[in-house]
C-alpha cells in the first residue's frame, strides 16, 4: 500500500501503478493526448505533467510526466499548480499552431484559455499531433504496418510495411484527433491507399471487417473463426436465444 | 616480440609486458607521424611510406649512425597528436623534436638532417608565433599548447601505434586491469568512488555511484556499454581516443566488467567514425586471441564478451536510453526515465552505460590510484577534462586540462588567443546545446558546476571560440536549426518548441522582430527545459537563452535598431563604398551581379537593388573602403588598417 496526495486529497492506492492512473481512478482529471489505457505509456504529449514534491525536499519542486511517474509514499502531487499550468498552455499553444484545424486540440486549448495560437501556423497542415498512439496500437496488435518516418518536426506517420496492413481501422479508431482517413464504400474498405474486401456477418449480412482482420485475429486470440465472422448483432440474438433455452429455477 | 598464445594468469602477462620494455630499451630513435584524420587529409600517410623509402635509401648512412630500422629506429604511425592546426605532424623521439606542417617530399629532409646527422630541420618546427622571422620550437615542450597540458585519458593518443599491442603493453597497458584482478570487485568499484570520477559524457554524475547502484539491482546479467556516438559539432575527443588508444577503452570495460560482474558488453560507436570501428575491432580481436576477452580472462574465472555496434547516424542515440533502444534493434528514441537504466536499461535488465573518456580514465585510477585521481581538479569535478578547442582561436585542436583551469587560461594560454587577434566576444562550452559565455566570465573555473551554474554545461567538452564578427542572434539560430535537424520529434515541446523557437529567432534576424518576441522565445525555452522528455530537448534552449542572458543588447539593437553590430544578419546590412576608394575597379569585376560600376581611378558606387549583399567586394577591396552599414552605421568590425589601407587611411 502507497499513500500519497494529490491536489491536497490523501489516496492510498498500490504501488507500481502511476500518478496518472491513480488521478484518474480517484475522479482528478489530467489532460493527455498520448496515453492509452491499452499501451505502455509513451511520454510525448507533456499534456500530463504535474509537480510533485516531498515532505523532506524543502520545498523543492519538480514536473514530471504523470503518465510515467510511479507512485510513491509521502508524494504530493499537484495537478494545477501555476507551473503545470503555464506550461500545458505553452504545450497546447503549440499544439494548436501545429494543427489549427483540428477541433479536438481547439477544445482542449480553449478549455485552457488559448483561442489562438501565438505562433506560425503550420502550412497544408493535417491534424496529426504525432502522439504515436496508431503506431503504437498497430505493434500492439502484431502488425507494425505502421511507422512513424523521419524526425523533428518533419516527422510523419506513413505505411512502410503495406504488406502487413490488415485494414483492422485500430489505428484510425484510436487516434484522437481523427487524423488517420479511411473510406468504406460498396464492401470496400480503403486504409493506407490499400483495398481491404470486407466480409459479411454469415447471420445478419452486415459488413464486419476485412477476411484479413478476421483471420489475423483468429489466429492471434486462438478462438475458432467463426466468432469473428458474427457481427455484434448476431452474437447479441445468439446468446439471446441461449438464454430462451435456459430453464432457470 | 611474440606473444604467448594466450596469457594463462596476470603473471604471465606482466612478465610478457616487462620483456616487452627490455627489448625496446635499446632503440635510439622513434619517428611518429601522426595518422589522426586531420594529418592523413594533410597526406600523413604518404608522408610515412616516404620515410620509410628514405630510411631504406639511407640504410648504410644510418647504421654508420648506430641505427637500423625497427630494431634501434623505429618508425610508426600514431594516433591524432591534437594538435590539428599544425599537422601534419612528425615528431621524433627522445629528443621530443616537433614537426608542423610537413608535406610529402619533406622526408628526405627529415631523415638526412635529423636521423643521420642528428640536427633540426629549422623550417618544419613550429613557429611558436604567427610572425614571419618568429622564435620556432625545439621540442614540443617549448609549445604552450602542449607544454599546458596534463593527459590522463590521452595518455597513450598519439604516442603509441593503436594497432600494435605490444605498443599498448609496453606504455603500461592492462597493469591496472591486472591490479583490479588482484582486489575484490567492491573494493574496485570503491576506488572508482573513491577517486571522484564523473561521467564525461556531459550530465557528470559519478561513476562510482552509478556502478555501485547498478551492483545492488540483484539481477542474474548486467550490460555494460561504452558511449562512442559523439555527436557535437566540433567535437572529436571520443573519436581520437578510439582511433589512437582503442586498447585502453576496452581495459577500462574489463575493469568495470570485472567489478559489475558484467558477462557481456557493447561499444555503440557512430558510423561516421570508419577508422574508430576498424581499430576498436582489431583490438578486439587480438584480445579475444590471446584469451584477454572470452571465457576465464587471465586465470580468473571471469567471462566477458564485447561487440561493436554502429549507430546510424542520429545525434539523439547518444542520448542513454535512445541508445539502448537502439541497440534492441528499435528506433533510436528516448525513453522517459524514471526508472534509472541501472535498473532497466538495454533489455530492460541493469545496465551501466559511460562514455569513451569516461571508460579510458578508468585503468589509470586502478593504475596510479584514487587518491592521485583525486588530487587533480576541484572539490566537486576531480581529473582531467579533454576538450575541443576550435573555432576562432589559434591552436585549434584537443587539449587535456586538470579540471578546474579557467576559460582565460585554456583559450589564451593553451589556444594562443584569437586568431588575428581580434577581439574575443563568447565562448560555447559543452556542445550544440551548450551556453555562451561572454568576456567577463573567462575567467570562471571549468568544471561541471560552474559552468552550469553560469547558464553553460561541461557538456562533452566542446569549446567554440568566437570572435567579435559573430553575431550572437545569428549563432542560436544556428544551433536552433541543428537541434531541429537532430530531434527525434518524439515529444511537443522539443519538436515544435524549437521550431517556434527558429521561427521567432529567424525574424528578429530578418529585422522584423518585435520586443514581445523576446518574451515568447523566453516562455518556449522554459517550458522546453523543463517538460521536454530527454536530455536533448531539457538543454535545446540553452543557447538561446545563455545569449538572452549575456547578449540581450544585440537582440535588442536587432529589433529596435534594425542593426546587426557584427555585420552578418544579410537582410539588416548592405554595403557601401566610401570616398577613399581608389578606383581599382577589382570589385567591380568580382561582383556577381554586376551591381557595381565607377571608372578607372573614380570613386564606385554599389547599386542597391542589384547587391546581394554577398561580400565580395567588402573582402576583396586592397583599401578596405567597402563599409558594412547596419542601423545606419558603419559596422566594420575592422582591425588597424595596414599595408595599404593603411597608406590610403593617412592619405585620407
Amino acid at each position: 500500500m502507497v499513500r500519497l496526495t494529490i491536489d491536497g486529497r490523501s489516496i492510498d492506492t498500490e504501488p507500481g501503478k502511476t500518478i496518472l492512473e491513480v488521478a484518474r481512478e480517484n475522479g482528478i482529471e489530467i489532460p493527455s493526448l498520448c496515453y492509452h489505457p491499452g499501451l505502455e505509456s509513451f511520454g510525448a504529449c507533456r499534456l500530463c505533467v504535474v509537480e510533485i514534491t516531498k515532505p523532506g525536499w524543502d520545498g523543492w519542486k519538480k514536473l514530471v510526466t504523470s503518465c510515467l511517474f510511479p507512485v510513491e509514499e509521502d508524494l504530493i502531487v499537484d495537478t494545477r499548480s501555476e507551473e503545470v499550468l503555464e506550461n500545458r498552455k505553452v504545450v497546447l499553444d503549440l499544439l494548436l499552431a501545429r494543427v489549427p484545424d483540428s477541433d479536438v486540440i481547439r477544445q482542449l486549448a480553449a478549455q485552457h484559455g488559448i483561442h489562438d495560437t501565438t505562433y506560425t501556423k503550420r502550412e497544408n497542415a493535417d491534424t496529426c499531433i504525432m502522439c504515436g498512439i496508431c503506431v503504437r496500437v498497430c505493434d500492439a496488435i502484431g502488425c507494425s504496418a505502421i511507422a512513424t518516418l523521419s524526425r523533428g518536426p518533419d516527422k510523419y506517420v506513413d505505411v512502410p510495411n503495406k504488406d502487413a496492413c490488415i485494414g483492422c481501422l485500430a489505428c484510425a479508431m484510436s487516434c484522437p484527433t481523427e487524423a488517420i482517413p479511411f473510406t468504406e464504400v460498396g464492401g470496400k474498405r480503403i486504409i493506407w491507399d490499400k483495398e481491404f474486401d470486407l466480409v459479411q456477418c454469415t447471420a445478419t449480412g452486415e459488413y464486419i471487417g476485412t477476411q484479413e482482420q478476421i483471420d489475423h485475429f483468429a489466429k492471434k486470440s486462438g478462438l475458432d473463426k467463426s466468432y469473428f465472422e458474427k457481427s455484434d448483432m448476431a452474437r447479441k440474438k445468439e446468446t439471446a436465444a441461449a438464454f430462451a433455452r435456459v430453464q432457470f429455477k | 616480440m611474440t606473444a604467448p598464445k594466450t596469457f594463462k594468469n596476470a603473471k604471465a602477462l606482466l612478465d610478457y609486458a616487462k620483456k616487452v620494455r627490455e627489448s625496446r630499451k635499446i632503440r635510439k630513435r622513434e619517428i611518429r607521424v601522426c595518422g589522426g584524420p586531420g594529418c592523413v587529409a594533410g597526406g600523413s600517410r604518404k608522408i610515412y611510406e616516404e620515410i620509410g623509402q628514405e630510411i631504406d635509401a639511407h640504410a648504410a648512412e644510418l647504421k654508420a649512425a648506430g641505427l637500423e630500422l625497427d630494431v634501434t629506429l623505429v618508425k610508426k604511425c600514431t594516433g591524432c597528436h591534437g594538435m590539428c592546426e599544425a599537422g601534419p605532424i612528425v615528431t621524433v623521439e627522445p629528443d621530443s623534436i616537433f614537426y608542423a606542417h610537413t608535406k610529402p617530399g619533406d622526408a628526405k629532409k627529415i631523415v638526412e638532417e635529423t636521423l643521420v646527422k642528428g640536427e633540426l630541420v629549422e623550417d618544419l618546427l613550429y613557429r611558436l608565433c604567427d610572425r614571419k622571422g618568429g622564435d620556432r620550437a625545439h621540442t614540443y615542450h617549448d609549445i604552450p599548447f602542449y607544454a599546458l597540458q596534463q593527459r590522463i585519458a590521452l595518455r597513450n593518443v598519439g604516442t603509441i601505434d593503436p594497432t600494435d599491442f605490444d605498443d599498448f603493453i609496453a606504455a603500461g597497458g592492462l597493469e591496472g586491469f591486472t591490479k583490479a584482478l588482484a582486489m575484490k570487485p567492491e573494493e574496485v568499484i570503491e576506488e572508482v568512488e573513491k577517486s571522484g570520477l564523473r561521467g564525461r559524457g556531459g550530465a557528470g554524475f559519478p561513476a562510482g555511484r552509478k556502478w555501485k547502484s547498478a551492483v545492488r539491482v540483484k539481477k542474474d546479467r548486467v550490460w555494460i556499454i561504452c558511449n562512442g556516438d559523439e555527436g557535437d559539432p566540433g567535437a572529436f575527443m571520443d573519436r581520437t581516443i578510439m582511433d589512437s588508444d582503442p586498447y585502453s577503452v576496452i581495459e577500462g570495460m574489463l575493469i568495470g566488467a570485472y567489478a559489475l560482474g558484467a558477462t557481456e558488453g557493447y561499444i555503440y560507436v557512430r558510423h561516421e567514425y570508419p577508422l574508430a570501428v576498424k581499430h576498436l575491432t582489431m583490438a578486439i580481436e587480438r584480445l579475444t586471441a590471446i584469451g584477454l576477452l572470452g571465457d576465464n580472462i587471465l586465470g580468473s574465472g571471469m567471462s566477458f564478451r564485447l561487440k561493436i555496434s554502429r549507430g546510424g547516424g542520429a545525434f539523439v542515440c547518444g542520448e542513454s536510453s535512445a541508445l539502448m533502444r537502439s541497440l534492441e534493434g528499435k528506433v533510436g528514441e528516448p525513453r522517459a526515465k524514471y526508472v534509472r537504466s541501472v535498473e532497466k536499461g538495454l533489455n530492460d535488465e541493469p545496465t551501466v552505460l559511460n562514455n569513451v573518456e569516461t571508460w579510458v580514465c578508468v585503468p589509470a585510477i586502478m593504475n596510479k590510484g584514487a587518491d592521485w585521481f583525486s588530487s587533480i581538479g576541484t572539490p566537486t569535478s576531480k581529473g582531467t577534462k579533454v576538450f575541443s578547442l576550435v573555432g576562432k582561436v589559434r591552436h585549434t585542436g584537443l587539449v587535456e586540462v586538470p579540471m578546474g583551469r579557467t576559460l582565460r587560461e585554456i583559450i589564451y594560454n593553451v589556444g594562443g588567443g584569437i586568431l588575428n587577434d581580434r577581439p574575443f566576444k563568447a565562448v560555447q562550452t559543452g556542445g550544440p546545446s551548450g551556453g555562451c559565455l561572454p568576456a567577463d566570465k573567462l575567467d570562471l573555473s571549468v568544471d561541471f558546476d560552474t559552468l552550469t551554474r553560469a547558464g553553460a554545461m561541461m557538456g562533452s567538452g566542446g569549446m567554440v571560440v568566437m570572435d567579435d564578427r559573430t553575431c550572437m542572434v545569428d549563432v542560436a539560430k544556428y544551433f536552433t536549426k541543428f537541434l531541429i535537424d537532430e530531434s527525434c520529434g518524439k515529444c511537443v515541446p522539443c519538436r515544435e518548441g524549437l521550431r517556434q523557437t527558429y521561427e521567432l529567432l529567424d525574424k528578429i534576424t530578418r529585422g522584423e522582430g518585435e520586443m514581445e518576441d523576446l518574451d515568447k522565445i523566453e516562455k518556449l525555452c522554459h517550458t522546453m527545459e523543463v517538460a521536454s522528455l530527454c536530455g536533448l530537448g531539457k538543454s535545446a534552449p540553452y543557447p538561446v537563452t545563455s545569449t538572452l542572458q549575456y547578449f540581450r543588447d544585440e537582440y535588442i539593437a536587432h529589433i529596435k535598431d534594425k542593426k546587426c553590430e557584427a555585420g552578418v544578419c544579410k537582410p539588416l546590412i548592405h554595403y557601401e563604398i566610401n570616398k577613399n576608394c581608389i578606383g581599382c575597379k577589382l570589385c567591380k569585376k568580382r561582383c556577381p551581379t554586376e551591381a557595381i560600376s565607377g571608372e578607372n581611378k573614380k570613386l564606385h558606387v554599389i547599386d542597391q537593388d542589384k547587391c546581394i549583399t554577398c561580400g565580395i567586394c567588402y573582402d576583396v577591396c586592397p583599401v578596405d573602403t567597402v563599409d558594412i552599414i547596419s542601423g545606419g552605421e558603419v559596422v566594420n568590425n575592422r582591425l588597424e588598417p595596414t599595408g595599404k589601407a593603411k597608406l590610403a587611411a593617412t592619405k585620407a
